[in-house]
Order: structure tokens, then sequence, then C-alpha cells
């Protein structure tokens, strides 16, 4: 049975954009005395374009991995993680539009670096330390990158996609595929592992354009892997719950559930690594990163470490939370917005410090960006055939039991 | 019940019938122990002797014996310690992170990689109790109450930390692998002959029968521990790199260095197994149950924590130039370029480089190819070590402080007797214990195994005359000498 978006997620998606662009019209007009409009707006661009991005290609390195392992357990499943990195076009297109914007702009004093009044010996707010920097941090090298990352990620997702409906169709070359998926997977998993570090540094890091941390770029993966991984896992409960997929038993709820929490958990490791390191050397260029979060946003950034950490070891701890459908949803969703809260921080926090806070134009927009990210999901998932055909381990896929 | 896609290659190569699988695990321990292992044993004690030798004279004399100075205040030592440590990861990793992946694999190699891990945190556990100088206060270091008045360790110290993640960490390694080894030890008992060897092994195996319940409680407490051990895999070599990472020093304190630690040590962990299972299926004939495809898969580990590795050195180079600190920046210099360019290119080397070669079918299913990487990626992980931790102390802050460290001969004794101690207790497992899961290996020889899998199998895994004698032999008043899956017959479906 293949997959219709029905009326009633149509209506509701369409509810979340309307709300979302209301609110944001809202918030625009409330902040449009305090002469941050602009930085607050690319600010929020570029903080929920970053995080729905970082689920979709997220989502892509999962199924890498699928393949590069050859697991077998997922090849039911496989639409669904399919599904989830079908918001990657549009991701990557809402990308550029926020660097283009920021580019334009000369960082919005988002990206500091931009700004040649910073950079250039003489200019008004001449910084040495970030003009030390410009020999990577520049506009030119930077779309360098930016640009390298998006097509390399956008050529090797298309060709997954395409392999993915070829193999249905033609079940004589089912193996071929498979194996070629396998080399395909480990290429791309060479690629998402330098890249996911440096396109970190380059579009987050170096909004605190004075701070560094070795850890940075993992510490953003693991958060957008555990998003992913809890998109994955509602996506596939709500279609379970209209009746799709009929062979998706406990086992492959449970296996979701576990990695959720196993990512909840890597998550929270490198957090803790790279935390309590800065806070035991005290050292004070590293130590400003987290004492100005601390400082202004002390109850969403540590809030945001408790529900991020606390809420899937608690509650995800038994076997049996990991199976119920009820459970994972209500965890899945307060750990994705603990995800984009810490997301939203990272931001925020180096860009407008204490100026920022949570108000009509940040709820509009993230409300937007995920009906439009549901949405797309939604549309993608209705494109193809629910269950992949030909799959090698269909068979395995289908008697997994644990 | 489980399928397995007929593209997945056997596990278990040929036609093996479950008692042919008690045969080939059982029989080296049975037998005489061929001449090769006498030497081996000899040359290892007597390089563990040496090794003893040299620690009781460093404890009667004190640590000025090893070549450290007033700059170089950790050098050896430490670094010893850290490879130790971190060989001693890939055992828990094979056993607890692999079984909750399912991956069927490890069961070729579980056990000698866990024996491998704890014997390779003894000699890991060595190097800061020697180094404490007086050896016999060596318990300070746990928070007893004491008669000094409030005289507590420093809970501040990641090497506090140490104390407790590394006794932890041998704990349940311990614990796992003994549980694991209880039913192939009743296999052995009810097969032992003499009755030395009968008491023995059956006080070992503490009364196993093989019923279904203790199956199913043996998978379950499998699982937890699995469960417990997959942290601990991570704390280990996390609290090991805060040892440096909590400082201040450049090159030693930053943020990426816990989930390095972690990949290096693991990366190092699978190439000591890779050298030991190389060398061990061909003297005891395991080539059936430990074949290429095993060698490829840890391959790939191999590779995959090497490329980890390398992510992770770049990343510190470039965040060294980044951060805008001179310290930072020479620190990296210094290490590329000073008088110890040599280490660090080797480490370059051995761990960036090397693994890349195993991208290529050809040589990563070759097993002699495979030997060799395994050799160097263990040098190249030592030298990381004492890249870190050598060149980084060599020249500080301090200019006029700036010196070089030369190991004296009972640092390199204290070394290589570690290697040699670890072969001797090495050895000694191969001679008395299971080295293979030969349990384990049963429960997947029908869906992995290469006749089963095929349908060519001429006979079944259990043959019907094996049933039947079973059902005979299991009948008499002591049924506790049976584990259920085996008896003592040779069959003649071979």
């Amino acid at each position: 049975m293949d997959y219709q978006v029905s009326n009633k997620a149509k209506i509701w998606t369409t509810i979340l954009m309307i709300v979302g662009i209301v609110f944001t019209g809202i918030g625009i007009i409330a902040a449009s005395g305090s002469g941050h409009l602009g930085q607050k707006f690319l600010g929020n661009l570029l903080s929920n374009s970053f995080f729905f991005f970082s689920i979709a290609i997220s989502a892509m390195f999962f199924l890498a991995l699928q393949y590069a392992t050859e697991s077998g357990w997922y090849a039911y499943v496989k639409r669904v993680i399919e599904a989830v990195t079908g918001f990657l076009p549009l991701g990557i297109g809402l990308l550029i539009v926020t660097f283009l914007s920021l580019t334009f702009t000369n960082g919005a004093h988002i990206y500091m670096w931009m700004d040649p009044e910073v950079m250039n010996e003489g200019g008004s707010h001449y910084d040495a330390l970030s003009a030390g920097k410009g020999a990577y941090l520049n506009k030119p090298f930077f779309w360098v990158r930016t640009l390298a990352y998006l097509a390399i990620y956008y050529i090797m997702w298309n060709g997954f996609m395409k392999r993915s409906i070829q193999q249905d169709n033609s079940p004589e070359l089912a193996e071929e595929i498979h194996f070629k998926n396998y080399r395909k997977g480990a290429t791309f998993l060479v690629f998402f592992a330098v890249f996911s570090s440096t396109s970190a540094w380059d579009w987050l890091m170096s909004i605190d354009i004075h701070w560094f941390s070795t850890l940075f770029g993992w510490y953003v993966f693991a958060g957008a892997w555990t998003s992913a991984m809890v998109v994955i896992i509602i996506l596939l409960l709500y279609l379970k719950k209209l009746g799709y997929l009929p062979k998706v038993n406990e086992s492959h709820i449970h296996d979701i559930g576990k990695w959720v929490f196993a990512t909840s958990f890597l998550w929270a490791y490198l957090w803790f690594s790279q935390y309590m390191l800065i806070w035991y050397a005290n050292i004070p260029e590293e130590t400003t990163y987290y004492l100005m979060r601390i400082e202004h946003y002390k109850l969403l950034y540590f809030g945001m470490f408790i529900i991020n950490f606390a809420f899937p070891m608690l509650i995800l701890m038994s076997r049996d939370a990991k199976r119920h459908a009820g459970i994972l949803t209500f965890v899945g969703l307060v750990i994705l917005a603990g995800h984009w809260l810490d997301v939203w921080i990272m931001v925020m926090g180096g860009s407008m410090g204490p100026t920022a806070s949570i108000g009509f134009l940040e709820i509009g927009m993230a409300v937007l960006f995920l009906g439009l990210f549901v949405r797309v999901i939604l549309v993608k998932l209705s494109k193809s055939p629910l269950v992949s055909k030909n799959h090698p381990f269909l068979d395995e896929s289908l008697h997994h039991e644990i | 019940m489980h399928k397995e896609a007929t593209i997945r290659e056997p596990l278990v190569i040929g036609h093996k019938t479950f008692h042919e699988v008690t045969e080939d695990v059982c029989k080296p321990i049975e037998g005489k122990a061929p001449k090769t292992w006498y030497v081996l044993f000899a040359i290892a004690a007597i390089i563990g002797l040496y090794g003893v030798g040299c620690i009781l004279y460093l404890l009667g004399t004190g640590i000025g014996t090893w070549g450290l100075n007033k700059t170089i205040n950790w050098a050896w030592d430490i670094t010893n310690f850290v490879w130790w440590v971190g060989i001693g990861h890939a055992g828990t990793l094979i056993s607890a992170v692999l079984l909750l992946f399912r991956q069927k694999w490890r069961m070729a190699i579980n056990r000698s990689a866990e024996a491998m891990t704890i014997f390779a945190v003894f000699m890991a556990g060595m190097f800061p109790l020697i180094h404490m100088g007086r050896i016999w206060v060596a318990y300070w270091v746990m928070p007893l109450p004491n008669q000094f008045g409030s005289l507590w360790p420093n809970f501040n110290s990641p090497l506090l930390w140490d104390v407790f993640a590394i006794s932890t960490y041998l704990s349940v390694s311990l614990v796992f692998w003994y549980i694991g080894l209880i039913p192939d030890f009743a296999t052995i008992r009810d097969r032992a002959k003499k009755p030395v060897a009968k008491k023995i092994y059956s006080l070992l195996s503490f009364g196993w029968s093989g019923r279904a319940k203790q199956w199913s409680r043996f998978e379950m407490v499998s699982l937890v521990l699995a469960g417990l051990a997959t942290p601990l895999v991570f704390s280990v070599h996390s609290i090991v790199s805060f040892d440096f990472a909590t400082s201040v020093i450049p090159g030693w304190h930053t943020t990426i260095f816990p989930p390095y630690f972690v990949a290096g040590a693991v990366f190092s962990g699978f190439a000591m197994v890779q050298t030991l299972m190389l060398v061990m299926r061909k003297a005891y004939n395991l080539e059936a149950y430990i074949h290429t495809k095993h060698i490829e898969y840890m391959n790939i580990v191999i590779m995959a924590t090497g490329s980890i590795v390398g992510v992770a050195y770049l990343t510190e180079l470039f965040v060294s130039w980044y951060s805008g600190v001179e310290y930072e920046a020479y620190a990296f210099i210094n290490r590329a370029t000073g008088p110890y360019w040599w280490a660090y290119w080797s480490m370059m080397t051995c761990n960036v480089v090397s693994p890349q070669l195993m991208w290529f079918k050809k040589l990563r299913t070759s097993l002699t190819f495979t030997f060799l990487i395994a050799i160097v990626v263990n040098i190249g992980m030592w030298f990381e070590r004492f890249v870190i931790i050598g060149t980084t102390l060599h020249r500080d802050y301090l200019p006029s402080s700036w010196s070089m460290f030369y190991p004296s001969h009972i640092d390199i004794g204290v070394f290589v007797g570690t290697i040699g101690l670890f072969f001797v207790f090495f050895l000694l497992f191969t001679r008395y214990f299971p080295v293979l899961a030969l349990n384990e290996v049963k429960t997947i020889l029908k869906s992995s195994g290469q006749s089963f899998k095929d349908g060519d199998a001429k006979t079944p895994a259990f043959s019907i005359e094996e049933q039947h004698l079973a059902d005979v032999k299991m009948k008499p008043s002591n049924n506790s000498d049976s584990d259920g899956s085996d008896v003592e017959l040779n069959n003649d479906n071979k």
C-alpha cells in the first residue's frame, strides 16, 4: 500500500506554516524599532535552516551507515529513512539563501569575520585576533567550502535515491545495486567524517569568532544525529498508527528506540567532555563561551541539557519504554525541542548575546520551518512505494526479532 | 525465526557438526602442547622475568632509575600505561558493543579478545602502581577511612578517577569474560578424562548443566553486562584522556581528547587482536572459524577507527592555528619539526596512512599484509602516546628548562618485560582455556555455517545417533555431567 498524504496532515502542516508566518510577522513588527531586527531575523533563519538541514543530512548519514555496515534489520523501513532525507534539497536551498543574505549584509553582526571593518587593518572595529583567522574565514573561501559540502551532499543523495527506485524496478540488478550502495555508503561516510566537522566550524563555531574547541564539530553532529533518529521514529510510529507498514514489529521500533537512546548518550557524553574540560582548565579564552551562555541563558541552557540527557536516559532506559509508541513520541518531541534549543543558543548566544530572547519571531520561524519540514518529508514519502523491493536483506528485516 | 540473507558470507567455513566444533576447540586443551608452545612460553617467561627484575630493582632503588627529569616528569611510564589500557579496549568492545549490534562474527574472536583485554589491563595497571615508588602504600589511592586524620585522595584529580574507571572496567570485563566461559568449561569438564582436570573444570563451571533455563539466564546476563560494559568502553579512555586534557599545557588541553582517545584505543586494541588471532588460528587449526572474512571485518574496524584518529589529529593541528594561541601553535610546530619530529611522523605514517591502505580489498584480505599493518599500528599507537606526553613536556612555557628524554635501561626493561608477561598470560590462556566461544559458535552454525547455508550439508549439525546417545547418556542419575549439546563420541560424519 502506497502512502498518500492525508487531508488531515495537509491541513495541519498548512496551519503550522500559517501560524508560523503570522507569528513571524508579529515578531518582525515588534522588533522593528529595536535596531536588531536584521540580526535577529537572520540569526533565526540560520539556526532554523541549519537545524532542519542537519536532520536531513544526518538521516542520510544513518542510511549510508546502514549500507556501509551491511545492516539487515532496517530494509523494511528504508523508505521512512529516505523520506527524512527528502528535506535535503530544500534544506540546501534555505541554507544558501541564508548565507547569501549574510554575505550581502557583511555578516549582519552574526559572522563578524564577514565584516571588513573587523578584518581589515584600520577598520573601525578592527580586531587582530579575528583578522588572524582571515586566511580561513573569508567570504570566497567560505563559499568554496560551503558549495563543496552542499554539492557533494546533493549529488550523493541523488544517487542514493535514484538507485533505491532502480532496485525496486529491476530485480536482476538488485544485488549489483546493493553492492554499489555499500561502496557509495562508505564513500559518503568519508566525506561526512570531514565535512560534518568543518561545516560546523564554518557555519556555527565561527559565530563566536574568538572561541575554538576541537570537539565542536562532533558535538554538533551528535545532536543532529539524535534529532534525525527522533524524526525517523516519530514518522514510523505515525505511519504505523495510520495502518501502513503492517510488518513493522516491536523489534524494529525497539531498535530505533535504542538508537534514540544511544545517540542521546553520545550527545551528552560529548557535551560533558567539552564542558567539563573547559570548566576544569578555566582558560579565559575558552570559558567565555559558556560564561556568556550561563549568564544570559541559564535556564534555557541547562534546561536544554537536562531535557536532552535526563529525559531519554530516565524514560527510555527500560525495554518496554523503547517499544511503546506513546512514550517514544513524547520523549522524541521533547528532545527534538531540546536539540532545536541547543542550536538556537549556539547561534543566538554567539551573535546577539544578552539581547536575544525567545518570542514571537523565534517561535514563529521555528513553527514555520517545522510545518515545511513535515510537509516536505510526507510528500517525499508519497512519491515512492512505502516498502522497497528486491533489497537483499528484506527477508532478514521481515523476520526481524530481538 | 531469524533469517540470514544468502549474499552474506558464511561465518564457519566448510561442513562442521556440533561435535566437530567441540572437538576443534577442546583438542588443544586435552592434548599435549606442541614444542613451539613451550619455546614461546620460555621466551616470554624469560623476558617477563627480566621485567620483574627491573621492577624489583626500581622499587628497591626509587623511580630515579627511570630517565625522567625535572621537565619531563612523565614519559615512558605513562606512555606504556596508556598504550596498554588502549589495547585493553578491543575485548570489551567486541564482546559488548558488537553483541548489542548483533554482529555474529564476534563469536569467533570474542573469547581471546576479552582474555587479551584483561591481561592488557593488568599490564597497564602495573605502571601507576610502580610509579608510586612505594607500592606498599598503593591502597592509599582508595578513599579508605584512616588514622591520619582527614587524609583523603584528591577527588578533583583525574588520576583518581582513573583508579575508579580502570578498576570498574577490569571487574566488569572479568565478570563478562567469565560468564561466557562457564558453558565452555562445562563442555571441557564433561569430556575430561583425568580426575584432577575434571575436578578443576567442574569447579570452574559452577555446576552448569545446559538446561534451557540456564541458557535463558545466560543470555539475559550477557545483555545486561553488555549494557553496563558499553559506557565503560567510553569512560575508561575518556578518563585517561582527562589526565592530560584537564591541564593547561598546550598540546594536552584540547576538548576532542576524550572521543579521540576512545577511537585510538579501539584502533590499537583491534590491531593487537589481529596480531594474536592471525597466529592463533594457525597454531590451533581454527581457520574454519576465524577466516578471511573475520580478518577483513577487523581490518575495516581498524580502518574506520584509524580514520577517526586521523580526523582528530588534523582537527587538533588546524585548531592550534585557528585558535590564534601562539603556545598552542608552537606545541604542534614543535611536534612536527622539533627534535622529536621522527616520533611525530612515525605516528602519522603508522596511524593515519597505513590504515588507509585497507580500502583495497586485496590488501585487507591478505593475511600477511594484515599482520604487518597490525604491528605497524601498535608501534604507531605507542608513538602517539609518546608524542602526546614526551614531546609536549620537553618544551614547556619556560625555554630555560627545555630538555630531552633518554630512556634508561630500566625504562626499556620494564616496558619489554610487560610485553613478556602479557604473552605469558596469553599463552597460558590458550593452553588451558577454550580459545573460542564454542557453545556460542554452535548457535550460529545452522544459519551461518557454509554447508548449511549453501544447502549441501550432507548430515545434520546434530545427527540422529548423536541425539540418541545424548539421551541415553543423560538418563543416568548424574545428568549434571552433560551440557546437553555434546557427547563423548567420535561421530563418523566427517
